[in-house]
């Protein structure tokens, strides 16, 4: 590198110190413009590692379930009722499964009660649907009907982003052992803790909640001691008063363990009882609730509940649309870029269909969607949301990218190939079938496969031939309904529940996985087989 | 009439048959090349092997192509002609009422175990229909045979010594090569043609002066039409994104060509093109989850300033800010990779010559390169307004629904892509105002965007010239 600037140590008579300031100047001036040039690079890095932090960092919850376990007999009047051991018949009985692990709770946390609006409060910790798969699993093995099975069931969405951490800004404080106590559950509970600063603790972090929030959301405070659980109405003096929620139906001990937890809102504020926390807390202790691996993500198809939905549909739909993509826009780029590399003569036409795919390839997407809905669905009458039209309509929108990059690699083949092979008599198609094309195939591919992975990440023209169905069965064939990855996650976004956030973001990962690994194919071939003339 | 064969549609069965007519062809000519050629090839022009290729191609070619024509229109031509043999009472129900009705019909027919269903006219309709399409499959696959037979009949008759199979063969390939490249020019005239003429018939129900110089949009309850509002939101969204795309861009790629090593280059120039294969609806969920909040927590605590009057600025959920920002990041890498080849392109001697003149490196670019090279980044400037302008999914989700017109950026805009998406998402018929909108916005969308591609496109090519 030939560098501009003057040695200052060499200084000649003619330099004044006007001139050495204006250097300096100058010199001050460079340093600025290289400086602006490392803070744009810096923006565009940090912008791209802020976007990959977020997503990953709500994805990384979606990963993981909380499910619950429940030992249950199949009692075959409930499970088949009909009697007649029909597997159709049993897997569409929900309501039955669903009685199941509703007695289930209701056993164990409200015996003999018959407040129906208490009793949804706690069926609330799943949804109906959640039995679903149980139902499916008892219809494939009716011999299980009658026996004692263990079953796990994935929890309502709200319950699962608490035990995440969601849902509410919480802390729990250890309160030692319970030292005194006084009254019963019916009417209140008096009760003074052994820990000496217990009390302050409690009254410090409600009134930090209190502060941070906005000024009317009350913090509230549960207190659980042994395997009960109380809400927190005053206190004072060391003293708690307490209303028992939930839990064992008696004044714990005097020394049983006691801690409190502290919420930041007022249940009215958030969509997760007191009742339901206290409930949830007992089965996480007594160990019915284990966090597992989200595997509904994959085999699922989409649903209404966020805790049940899956992109599994979504994903087979793309691999559809993608084989139909793949088919038309490979050959037909191939083609069209051997034809006006290799055999084209230079006229209007020829002219006209370069610039024609120059211009295609900026076209908006969403252009190639309005073409898809006007001339396959509404002027050829094709059905709509199936991937053989969203095929269709990405491979023509993917067909510019394919010819730009196998011309660029036809190109790259040096013309003695060509001409040796004419020396030796072969025809100008033996020419280029026998050998350019194979010596081009290399660059064709990794052109192909970043066309193609473009096509993957398409959303806005798949919305306008219908792609945004809901589709809850995993597409057979290119001409069933179905949705595809990008659509999905546009769906989800949209979803009113905090549990599609995360569940989004998971299949956004899906989506870039799928991106990384076409990409990584496209470098390795490269890499491999790229040859420099 | 026969829908499937066994498991698979009737469409796989043509196939196989369509391949093994090729077989057989093949088979056949080459024989008879053989035979020609007394045993031997010596004598033949081509290769026993081309004349094959030459029967099999005249064969097959002229009815796979009845065949392939048929399977796009065949079903449209029966529907034309049942719907002119309905009474005169049904006929006078309008397009949308006849298409349903004759939809109604075709689903009853698709129904392998549909049974009459009492009312005289629709079941005699449904068996108008079976008969029709019977009779125009039957036609369509008699015309295929004969054209496949007298292909065959008068390929074979061809052949002798002389005759030179492997020119025409070639000829056939380069025939084949030649609609391949023209799928492209037919791609743009779909894309202008459905545009144009649904844009036409928008226009014979809203006065075109109404959709250009109307300011108010309510095409959802299709009361108005007036398309200023959506200029507005997405030329705005656009210049928000160059604001933040441009700067960045360019002066990235001068520091990657101008000061960087290569090294740096090599790394930094594949993580700035990463931001450009991200999918667009990531960007959106980013925008929607992450941006448009900052923005609107930004935009209460400047209201909350003391000398700002309450609600200066609408801070809502979702804002054009939000959006624009979101979508600058997103056309860095058009901007950055365009210019650094601009800028790359300039010749190494104009630099050398500044250098010599004791010129600092800043003072070249600003003074040398930058005006060198100015016309290949106009163009890649130009390039990325119009994918601005294009863009869809990140102000689906995060730029809002309202057409309005303020300058306010934490306000919620619409644009023209968000309405499209809005207006044929769902079930869509194309007999309404409100459905044909969206195919006059697109043809705008499509008319500035061809602009400003072409332009920048000529610039480009100029450029190129100058110094190649």
């Amino acid at each position: 590198m030939n560098s501009p600037a003057p040695n200052p140590s060499e200084k000649g008579t003619f330099v004044t110190e006007a001139a050495l300031k204006r250097l300096k100047k100058r010199h001050a001036a460079e340093m600025r413009f290289k400086l602006y040039g490392q803070v744009a690079i810096g923006i565009a890095v940090v912008a791209l590692i802020t976007l990959l932090v977020s997503i990953f960092g709500q994805a990384s919850s979606a990963f993981s379930r909380n499910v619950l376990t429940f030992d249950t007999t199949l009692d075959a009047a409930q499970v088949d009722p009909t009697g007649a051991r029909d597997p159709d018949e049993i897997s569409r009985n929900v309501s039955g499964f669903n009685l199941l692990l509703q007695d289930n709770l209701a056993d164990q946390f409200l015996p003999g009660v018959e407040d129906r609006a208490r009793l949804r409060e706690l069926y609330g910790l799943f949804t109906r649907l959640a039995v679903l798969p149980i139902a499916r699993k008892t219809a494939e093995r009716p011999d299980t009907i009658g026996s004692q099975q263990r079953f796990s069931v994935a929890l309502a969405d709200d319950i699962d982003l608490f035990l995440k951490g969601g849902v509410t800004e919480r802390t729990s404080i250890k309160l030692g052992t319970v030292a005194r106590i006084s009254g019963s559950i019916e009417t209140g509970v008096q009760m003074a803790f052994s820990s000496p600063d217990a009390s302050d603790d409690i009254t410090k972090a409600e009134t930090r909640f209190q502060e941070a929030s906005a000024a009317d959301s009350a913090p509230t405070t549960l207190v659980s001691a042994g395997d009960t659980w109380f809400r927190l109405d005053t206190l004072a003096d060391g003293s708690a008063s307490l209303t028992f929620i939930a839990g064992e139906q008696a004044l714990p001990a005097a020394g049983a363990q006691a801690s409190a937890l502290v919420l930041a809102q007022a249940q009215e504020n958030r969509t997760v009882s007191d009742r339901q926390i206290a409930w949830t807390m007992l089965l996480k202790e007594e160990g019915r609730i284990k966090s597992t691996f989200n595997t509904s993500l994959f085999t699922h198809s989409d649903s209404t509940y966020p805790e049940l939905a899956g992109a599994a549909a979504a994903i087979v739909g793309s691999l559809l649309t993608m084989l139909v993509t793949a088919m038309l826009a490979i050959p037909v780029g191939i083609f069209a870029a051997v034809y006006l590399e290799e055999f084209a003569t230079k006229n209007r036409m020829t002219d006209l269909i370069e610039v024609n795919i120059n211009n295609l390839a900026a076209v908006p997407s969403i252009v190639f969607g309005l073409l898809g809905a006007a001339v396959f669905i509404n002027f050829l009458g094709m059905p709509r949301s199936v991937p053989l039209v969203g095929g269709l309509v990405l491979g023509l929108l993917v067909l510019p990218t394919v010819i730009i990059a196998s011309r660029a690699a036809l190109k790259s083949v040096p013309p003695s190939i060509r001409t040796a092979a004419l020396g030796v008599g072969a025809s100008p198609t033996q020419a280029v079938f026998h050998h350019v094309l194979p010596l081009a195939a290399p660059g064709i591919l990794t052109g192909s496969i970043i066309g193609m992975a473009r096509a993957l990440g398409e959303t806005a023209p798949l919305l306008l031939i219908g792609m945004v169905a809901f589709v809850a069965e995993v597409p057979s064939g290119p001409t069933d309904e179905s949705t595809v990855l990008p659509v999905l996650i546009y769906k989800w976004s949209t979803g009113a529940e905090r549990a599609w956030e995360p569940q989004t973001a998971a299949a956004i990962i899906v989506l870039l996985v799928f991106l990384v690994l076409m990409n990584l194919i496209a470098i390795i071939l490269r890499r491999r087989f790229e040859r420099r003339w | 009439m026969l829908e499937t064969f066994g498991h698979l549609p009737i469409a796989w069965l043509l196939f196989a048959v369509l391949a093994a007519a090729g077989f057989v062809s093949f088979y056949a000519g080459r024989t008879q090349a053989v035979a020609v050629g007394s045993g031997t090839t010596e004598r033949l022009n081509s290769q026993p092997n081309y004349h094959g290729y030459f029967v099999a191609m005249v064969t097959v070619g002229p009815a796979a192509i009845i065949l392939l024509l048929y399977g796009l229109f065949g079903e449209s031509l029966v529907r034309a002609q049942l719907a002119s043999e309905l009474p005169q009472r049904i006929r006078d129900l309008g397009a949308l009422e006849l298409g349903q009705y004759i939809d109604r019909i075709v689903e009853h027919v698709a129904r392998r175990d549909s049974v009459a269903t009492g009312n005289a006219l629709f079941d005699a309709a449904s068996d108008r229909y079976t008969n029709l399409l019977g009779f125009s499959r039957i036609i369509a696959l008699v015309l295929a045979i004969a054209a496949a037979g007298t292909g065959f009949y008068f390929a074979r008759r061809r052949l002798s010594l002389n005759f030179r199979a492997r020119a025409r063969v070639e000829d056939g390939i380069k025939f084949m090569l030649f609609l391949c490249a023209a799928i492209a020019i037919l791609t743009t005239i779909g894309i202008v043609g459905s545009l144009f003429f649904e844009a036409l018939r928008f226009f014979s129900r809203v006065p075109v002066h109404e959709f250009v110089f109307g300011t108010e949009w309510n095409a959802q309850t299709g009361a108005d039409f007036g398309a200023i509002p959506l200029f507005f939101g997405t030329f705005m969204i656009a210049f928000l994104a160059m604001l933040v795309a441009a700067p960045i861009g360019l002066l990235s790629a001068i520091y990657l060509s101008e000061y960087a090593s290569p090294r740096f280059r090599s790394i930094v120039k594949p993580v700035l093109e990463l931001l450009a294969g991200i999918p667009t609806v990531v960007y959106g969920f980013f925008a929607l989850q992450f941006v448009a909040p900052l923005v609107r927590s930004a935009a209460n605590g400047f209201n909350a300033l003391p000398f700002i009057p309450d609600g200066f600025l609408a801070a809502q959920p979702t804002s054009a800010l939000a959006a624009g920002l979101v979508m600058g990041i997103m056309i860095i890498p058009f901007v950055s990779s365009l210019s650094d080849d601009v800028i790359n392109a300039v010749p190494q001697t104009l630099r050398d010559g500044a250098y010599a003149m004791g010129a600092t490196r800043s003072e070249t670019v600003k003074q040398v390169v930058m005006p060198a090279a100015l016309p290949g980044v106009i163009a890649a400037l130009l390039l990325a307004v119009s994918r601005a302008i294009g863009e869809t999914m990140i102000v689906v989700m995060a730029a809002g629904q309202r057409a309005q017109i303020t300058p306010d950026p934490t306000a919620d805009l619409t644009t023209i892509t968000v309405q499209i998406v809005a207006l044929l998402t769902g079930d869509t018929e194309f007999d309404n105002a409100k459905t044909l909108s969206a195919f006059a916005l697109g043809f705008v969308l499509f008319i500035v965007t061809l602009i400003f591609n072409l332009i920048a496109l000529r610039v480009v090519q100029k450029y190129r010239e100058k110094y190649e």
